[in-house]
């Protein structure tokens, strides 16, 4: 009974500074549950001392060698059985979309099937429990497979060199334009050379990271067709220009087709080219980059080669360089001396100038292990496929929609459509309400209001991975979707969904106002924790 | 392909729908002289699983598993035995295969244990307010070395020599190019390092360890102090979270901002990473704070539930004037951590980290009585530094040559310091049993 006091009076009832609003029309239930969704408390709200999930030997006793500094009182964590703590993480998995469970669409975000084959791998013994600093001698095969990873990056890439390193994106950002101010300063032109420029549509990391390093980020208009204005760009290059940061295919999921003469108009006027690797998975068998003439790009590894996106993390962001920049790669490096695999680390000689270190040890390897299996796995043949499937079905989705949603640019887009939100135009449904809809579909939303130049932008990004009887459904629910929108009668109904999540829509303007960023006790909702009144 | 669903008609019949005759049509806008005529040249085509397998099997044979031999490397990663229960949680799809709670209404699962954690870390480092993680700890230093900077409107940062020094690189490395000055310690061996006198109206901040590099345990309460005295603000790190269960908390020591390597509960050492960066730090400082954050509210029907909060500090938004440029972090390290301490709560955890200090304690009166090692020092909590009577890098390779990892030479860190050319740092955790560390001992009393 004390459960059921928990879910039906406590817990579900919400902050103690938020009036509670009238609920939806369906029956209230007793716990608060409603079949398969069950209300579940935090930790902090369910652990009882005494309680414990794993065995431990009791530690001998020993003389402290603690300098005197024992920790004093009660840490504070909750105590739980292992089978509570199966229950309620799996509970809490059950609140949550993925892709396992259908159409991701996230534009940008590259939700494909992410293989199971690559988390057994980077979990056998002698790969996923190595010390990153054991002895080289006893981790050669670590080291080459490594290196079996960077040999693909490069041939698929065109491009001379690789520094795994990076965790993430956006640091694999930092990396490549780090070199890049590296390689000014070798030229003596870093001081004069301060200006960045990125399209109005790039990632926000583009400009974040340009801005950290010091430079001035200048924005580069779109034309008409969603790409880069050439003219504008040449009118913008200069002595003062360090490089320009591009995506492509870019985010408006088209390529970039004069990217050739973007990038020799760029290397005429002494800068170099950034190239944001974030869609390397529409073009991956297809285009090397290294052919559009790019001296360095980031490979988001959990996008084009599907390691899982982990609810936002881990990623990896190796970054593949020109000649130019090469040497300025950060330490470590991965060097073979005859037969033998030997890790450079800070200070060794290498033939080159690297320009520090950006991570403790050598990179993602649990990442690096995931990407080379799922390239093995698809091999030259298969990748190429998927890129090509990942733009056919991008395609299909923007021509099966074209009559009822309005695209944004003219096609044919790379892999993913974006719209933008005319067709919306006096219906009193924004782009936010009609991706909430889609919630009540059974769908994640497209990526919305992103890229900024499109008003009301909606993103889709179907990937390869979506059967087509799958894809006919997603259309057929995205058409009855736009048909009640522009019905006239729907505004409202749009305005309430999503109705049948775990949450309704979340009031966001209250957490950022009045920040509650952890649990203490006093945040319990009025009337205190009732399994703790219950207890006593 | 097994992964790829469409087969040759559901290519022809979306074809039809698009109005193309073929997938090159697609590619129009490629330039013609960077179109590829077939599949790039000179790689494998697609494998099986079997084959796929194989192919690992065969790099796996060519290392040494510490999980098959007597292993005493921490350094900044430890070997912990991570409970079954962790790996199953986090190879859920509905975690696994999710993306960043964009979308809050179905992806309360991820900001709920997000925000638990959040918790957690706030109670294990003794601080007011902690993110939603970061990339690991020696990158989450260098972040809160930047975000020292942005408070104080300061651009000179002390960095201890007792910091790891990788860490100690990558700050160096983010002050070349981001512009700022870090002052970096001579590597302090023997614990006694003071920076309170190196402390001026410049500083931004103090960075030191604990336990250090080296192992020592030290109270930085008055170093706290100096450090707020003259406006600047004192940054802990530490890089063995067990600690933490045994150790007063930085929080307590005054610290203002907390980085942890959270690798140790429940993350495997993978060979480096992925790692889960923990960082903590006062309310005060809450919007200078890099990465995500998770808060709470209530739905439309006045439910608690979670989303992510105060993102005006990100790059999605504030693009060049954000707090950082991360955007994807850990937050499947940061589940594997959670669970873990989860399974362990307030008992355990305090019993795990007292285990860690009687197996090193026992460790380093073993290893000590062994004629020519001396301990340095007097004070430490699983990890300890030795002084070998010649240079330790060629002793741990003779060990791993008997299939021993022996722990980590100093010089290979430090390679530009012929002082620490024969320090041995050795790390015990629970994992360390009479079989290990018999053959150790009797290994370093055959190759000395």
């Amino acid at each position: 009974m004390v459960q059921s006091l928990d879910h039906s009076q406590g817990r579900s009832q919400g902050r103690a500074d938020a009036p509670a609003t009238a609920g939806s029309s369906v029956p209230v239930t007793f716990t608060g549950n409603r079949a398969l969704q069950i209300e579940e408390p935090l930790i902090f709200e369910m652990g009882q001392p005494g309680r414990c999930g794993v065995d431990l030997p009791e530690p001998p006793k020993v003389r402290d060698r603690l300098n005197g500094l024992r920790r004093n009182g009660e840490i504070g964590l909750p105590g739980l059985s292992e089978p509570q703590v199966v229950q309620h993480y799996t509970r809490l998995s059950q609140k949550n979309y993925a892709i396992d469970m259908g159409v991701y669409p996230l534009g940008s975000c590259t939700m494909k099937h992410n293989p199971r084959i690559n988390e057994k791998v980077a979990r056998f013994a002698g790969i996923g429990d190595l010390h990153p600093l054991q002895p080289v001698s006893t981790v050669q095969g670590a080291l080459e497979l490594i290196d079996s990873l960077a040999h693909w990056l490069k041939t698929l890439t065109g491009m001379p060199a690789v520094a795994m390193s990076p965790a993430a994106g956006a640091h694999g950002e930092m990396c490549g334009m780090m070199a890049i101010a590296a390689a000014l300063e070798a030229k003596g032109e870093r001081a004069k050379r301060r200006i960045v420029l990125a399209p109005e549509s790039a990632h926000g990391t583009n400009p974040a990271t340009a801005a950290a390093l010091g430079f001035t980020v200048k924005p580069i208009p779109a034309n008409g067709k969603g790409r880069v204005d050439l003219t504008a760009l040449k009118s913008a290059l200069g002595p003062e220009v360090a490089a320009i940061m591009l995506t492509n295919p870019n985010t408006c999921g088209l390529f970039e087709s004069e990217i050739i003469e973007i990038s020799k108009a760029v290397h005429e006027a002494g800068a170099y080219f950034y190239c944001d690797g974030a869609n390397f998975n529409a073009i991956v068998g297809r285009v090397r980059p290294g052919d559009l003439g790019i001296d360095c790009m980031h490979i988001n590894l959990h996008k084009t080669f599907s390691t899982p996106h982990g609810g936002g993390g881990p990623g990896a962001g190796p970054v593949v360089l020109s000649a130019a920049l090469a040497p300025y790669a950060p330490y470590p490096w991965i060097v073979k001396q005859g037969d033998a695999w030997t890790v450079a680390e800070d200070g060794a000689k290498v033939d080159g100038k690297p320009l520090g270190r950006l991570k403790a040890f050598h990179g993602q390897m649990g990442m690096f292990t995931r990407a080379l299996a799922y390239i093995m796995s698809h091999g030259a043949d298969g990748l190429k496929q998927a890129a090509e499937d990942a733009v056919l079905s991008a395609n299909y989705v923007m021509a099966a929609l074209k009559d009822v949603m309005t695209p944004a640019f003219e096609g044919p887009c790379m892999h993913e459509a974006l719209f933008d939100d005319s067709f919306l135009k006096d219906t009193g449904v924004s782009t936010l309400d009609f991706a909430k809809a889609m919630i009540d579909e059974g769908y994640h939303p497209m990526t919305m209001y992103f890229p900024l130049v499109v008003h009301g932008a909606m993103l889709i990004e179907p990937t390869e991975s979506q059967a087509k009887e799958d894809l006919d459904l997603f259309i057929a629910a995205m058409r009855s979707l736009t048909e009640r929108a522009k019905s006239g009668t729907a505004a409202e109904d749009f305005k309430a969904a999503p109705r049948y999540s775990p949450r309704r829509r979340l009031d966001e303007t209250l957490a950022a106002r009045k920040p509650i960023l952890r649990w203490r006790p006093s945040n319990s909702p009025p009337g205190g924790d009732p399994i703790r009144q219950a207890a006593e | 392909m097994r992964y790829l669903p469409l087969t040759e008609q559901d290519r022809r019949e979306m074809l039809a729908v698009i109005g193309a005759k073929s997938v090159d049509e697609l590619f129009r806008d490629v330039p013609q002289s960077a179109r590829l005529p077939g599949k790039i040249a000179g790689l494998p085509d697609h494998q099986g699983e079997l084959e796929v397998e194989r192919a690992f099997q065969a790099f796996a044979a060519k290392n040494i598993s510490p999980s098959a031999a007597p292993s005493f490397i921490g350094a900044g990663a430890y070997r912990h035995h991570v409970p079954s229960t962790v790996d199953y949680m986090i190879q859920r799809g509905e975690f696994l295969t999710s993306y960043t709670p964009y979308q809050p209404e179905i992806t309360q699962g991820t900001l709920q244990y997000l925000f638990e954690f959040q918790t957690q870390i706030t109670l294990l480092t003794g601080m007011e307010v902690a993110n939603a993680s970061m990339y690991d700890g020696s990158t989450g230093t260098s972040e809160a070395v930047l975000m020292a900077n942005r408070v104080t409107r300061r651009h000179k940062a002390l960095i201890s020599g007792g910091l790891h020094p990788h860490y100690r690189r990558i700050i160096e490395t983010t002050a070349r190019w981001e512009g700022f000055s870090a002052v970096i310690g001579k590597a302090d061996v023997e614990g006694l390092e003071d920076l309170i006198g190196s402390i001026d109206k410049e500083t931004s901040c103090v960075v030191v360890q604990n336990p250090s590099f080296f192992g020592h345990v030290r109270d930085f309460t008055k170093l706290a102090a100096a450090c707020h005295a003259a406006g600047a603000l004192l940054i802990v790190v530490v890089t063995e979270v067990v600690s933490l269960g045994l150790l007063m908390p930085p929080g307590e020591m005054g610290a203002d901002i907390v980085v942890c390597e959270g690798q140790s509960i429940g993350n495997g050492l993978g060979f480096g990473g992925p790692y889960v960066g923990l960082f903590a730090t006062r309310e005060k400082y809450m919007r200078q704070m890099p990465g995500r954050l998770v808060g709470e509210t209530v739905d439309a029907d006045g439910k608690r539930g979670f989303v992510l909060t105060l993102s005006t500090r990100e790059q999605h938004i504030r693009r060049e004037k954000a707090t950082s440029n991360i955007c994807t972090n850990a937050g499947l390290c940061a589940l594997a951590f959670t669970v873990h301490l989860t399974l362990l709560g307030e008992s355990g955890f305090r019993r795990l980290s007292e285990l860690n200090h009687a197996k090193a304690s026992e460790l380093a009166d073993r290893v000590s009585a062994v004629p020519g090692v001396q301990l340095v020092n007097e004070s430490f909590f699983n990890e300890f530094t030795v002084r070998l009577p010649k240079p330790a890098a060629p002793v741990v390779e003779a060990l791993a040559a008997r299939r021993i990892l022996g722990g980590l030479p100093v010089s290979r860190l430090i390679p530009d310091d012929p002082p620490v050319g024969n320090l041995l740092l050795l790390a015990a955790t629970e994992t360390a049993t009479e079989h290990g560390m018999a053959p150790l001992v009797s290994a370093l009393k055959e190759v000395l």
